[in-house]
């Protein structure tokens, strides 16, 4: 039996629909229809009168999870993709995001964003929204990478006192498969080294992690040993761990598959460049997507964001340095 | 309404006379009425209210006391919002009093999702939300989408539109092209009705029913007011843009005005009682506004600075 990333996100809802009865779902087409990626299938039927269909309003979608968390219920909103959550930015980070900070009441909302680029999807059903709303105080932005992520940090998503944007990436959900879905090892806020080295570190999240272990590999055959560092959550962003593994490998290449200006990846260099200078043997290095909006075919789209070659062939620039 | 009116005005006079309240001051002179003929029909503690600018004599018909406004605005760490926001935007959620952020027509679906919440942990009973919006608030998109939303879950809502013509300096031909936002109701499939929003009886008639046919499950239902802004936008604003001739308008009356006269003419109040109750509503405010000014403000070295209620999830500072 095998597990794919997508099925722990439903299995996390699953439990967490199972222990809290005040956790109910609302998206487009997440009722009878399941979800328009299957992430909620079955579960209307499982959990009668807690999973809705809502209409085509981000705006209002996350407006209502706001409100129904003052009254205590612990709404998880899917939005159908991530692209689509700009539609209700302004009650993600002006509503939600201040909302304990000006009244103390928190504000337990988990809203899912079907993240990141796919071939074929083009430029509004590929976006990275996590540096976007990483900016706004008052919001947790975590960003899984493995199946056990997606499971146990949705179900503590959904635990948490604050609002949290769980982006969870397309291009694992039916890629990505695990044999079981393991203990809970790491809280959210903690990064994981997903694999030890001592040359340069790699530091990525959610699907970059699997091109960055791919590009690590390929070094190995050089002889380099490359240390890739999960972030998990880009907000809050473990420092800690980071700058560790800068200190045992004095090399850095930050790596993300959002837009280059300015980001999760410019803040990990910001990070280790005032807290770590001293560590680094290079300076570190950036790899993004290209600036342009994502390309719908795939010839164009496998260049619009960094692959397991163009991470080799920076690593190797790094390693040069 | 009286007290609404007299606090504001106080108000108004510690921005003019400047020092005290920083930022700007937003009055709701002329929509006393129509905005505590909402108030009074709910129950704090039961119903969830969501009120807006110009909503003060709404407010205390809620139930607020007038010293959280005046903790507000002077930025009081005493006040609910403890200095970290000011003015109109204030409230105590959990007694369902919202506090609204500054982006017009984005309280709607909060009020509604506090109502779906209780439907769902079936703690509803007859318990009705309402939030106000004026004229220029409902061409934003997330006022229709709040209004949407809570018509398909057919939430016992009251959503009240202050049309008082303007939006800051914008008449309402620049603002929508149907002939009375009242017309809408029909598109989102709910009840809605106009009133005369300076005259107090009218507009307590319109709310109590709106409130009776909402608590019987009838959906939300959708209150237009007519009248005119008494004041400027803020008080910053001598709101010289409304034409002299639209201040001989009917809409014009002040609805405080006629609801003394009303009550005067009904042998409810005698002229000399009318003065007796100003006069000790003016001491009230007075004593209130005195108190306040007596009161700490926030320190920024005892402030927090913490964004999430996790503190374990709260970053350092991350500067050189
Ligand atoms: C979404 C949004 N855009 C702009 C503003 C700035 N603004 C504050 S009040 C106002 C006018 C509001 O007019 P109306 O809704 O008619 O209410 P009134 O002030 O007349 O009571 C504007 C433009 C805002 N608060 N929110
Ligand atoms: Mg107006």
């Amino acid at each position: 039996m095998s597990i794919t990333y997508l099925e722990a996100i439903r299995e996390a809802q699953y439990e967490a629909l199972r222990e809290d009865p005040s956790v109910f779902l609302y998206g487009q087409d997440i009722a009878t229809f399941g979800g328009a990626f299957k992430a909620t299938k079955n579960l209307s039927k499982e959990f009668p009168n807690r999973v809705f269909d809502a209409p085509i309003s981000e705006d209002a979608m996350v407006g209502m999870a706001i409100g129904a968390a003052v009254e205590g219920a612990r709404p998880i909103i899917e939005m159908q993709f991530a692209d689509f959550s700009s539609i209700g930015f302004n009650q993600i980070v002006n509503q939600a995001a201040t909302l304990y900070w000006r009244t103390n009441v928190p504000c337990p909302i988990t809203i899912r964003l079907p993240s990141g680029g796919t071939a074929g999807s083009g430029p509004f059903h590929s976006q990275s929204m996590e540096a976007i709303y990483a900016h706004y105080p008052g919001l947790v932005i975590v960003t899984p990478a493995t199946v056990e992520d997606a499971y146990w940090m949705l179900l503590d998503s959904v635990k948490l006192n604050d609002p949290v944007i769980f982006c969870e990436h397309k291009f694992l959900y039916y890629h990505l498969k695990a044999d079981q879905i393991g203990d809970r090892e790491l809280p959210i806020g903690k990064a994981r080294i997903a694999r030890p080295g001592r040359h340069a570190t790699i530091v990525t999240y959610s699907a970059m992690v699997h091109e960055a272990l791919r590009a690590a590999e390929e070094l190995q055959l050089d002889g380099y040993q490359i240390e890739v560092v999960d972030l998990r959550s880009v907000k809050p962003m473990d420092t800690d761990t980071i700058l560790a593994s800068v200190a045992r490998t004095g090399r850095l290449l930050a790596l993300g598959e959002a837009f280059p200006w300015g980001g999760v990846t410019a803040e990990i260099i910001a990070r280790v460049t005032t807290d770590g200078f001293h560590l680094l043997d290079a300076p570190p290095m950036r790899l993004n997507s290209k600036d342009t909006p994502i390309p719908y075919h795939p010839n164009l789209w496998k260049s619009h964001r960094p692959t397991t070659s163009t991470i080799a062939a920076a690593l190797r620039r790094l390693l040069r340095n | 309404m009286l007290l609404s009116r007299v606090l504001e005005e106080k108000l108004g006079s510690l921005y003019r006379a400047g020092g005290r309240i920083v930022g700007g001051v937003y009055l709701g002179k002329g929509q006393e009425a129509f905005s505590a003929a909402l108030g009074v029909q709910l129950r704090k503690g039961r119903d969830i209210y969501g009120p807006l600018i110009r909503d003060q004599a709404g407010r205390i018909a809620f139930g607020e006391p007038i010293i959280d406004t005046v903790r507000t605005y002077l930025g009081a760490v005493t006040g609910p919002m403890r200095g970290r926001d000011g003015n109109i935007h204030r409230g105590r959620p959990k007694e369902g009093h919202m506090a609204m952020i500054s982006h017009l027509g984005s309280l709607l679906s909060v009020v509604a999702g506090g109502l779906f919440a209780r439907r769902l942990a079936g703690t509803l009973a007859d318990s009705i939300g309402a939030t106000s919006i004026g004229d220029g608030g409902t061409s934003t998109g997330a006022f229709h989408e709040g209004l949407n939303m809570a018509a398909v879950e057919k939430l016992p809502i009251i959503v009240s539109i202050a049309n008082n013509q303007y939006a800051y300096s914008t008449p309402n031909t620049r603002q929508y092209a149907c002939e009375n936002l009242v017309d809408r109701a029909a598109g989102y499939g709910i009840e809605g009705m106009t009133v005369d929003a300076t005259d107090l009886a009218s507009c307590l008639k319109a709310f109590r029913m709106a409130a009776a046919k909402a608590r019987a499950g009838s959906g939300p239902q959708m209150i237009v007011g007519t009248l005119l802004r008494l004041a400027g936008h803020g008080e910053h604003d001598d709101a010289s843009y409304i034409p002299d001739t639209k201040r001989q308008d009917p809409s014009a009356r002040d609805c405080l005005q006629v609801a003394e006269d009303f009550a005067r003419d009904h042998g409810w109040l005698s002229s000399a009682e009318l003065r007796e109750l100003n006069e000790e509503v003016r001491r009230n405010v007075d004593q209130t506004v005195s108190k306040v000014s007596k009161e700490p403000a926030p320190d920024p070295f005892k402030e927090n600075w913490q964004a999430l209620s996790c503190a374990e999830l709260v970053e350092g500072q991350h500067e050189a």
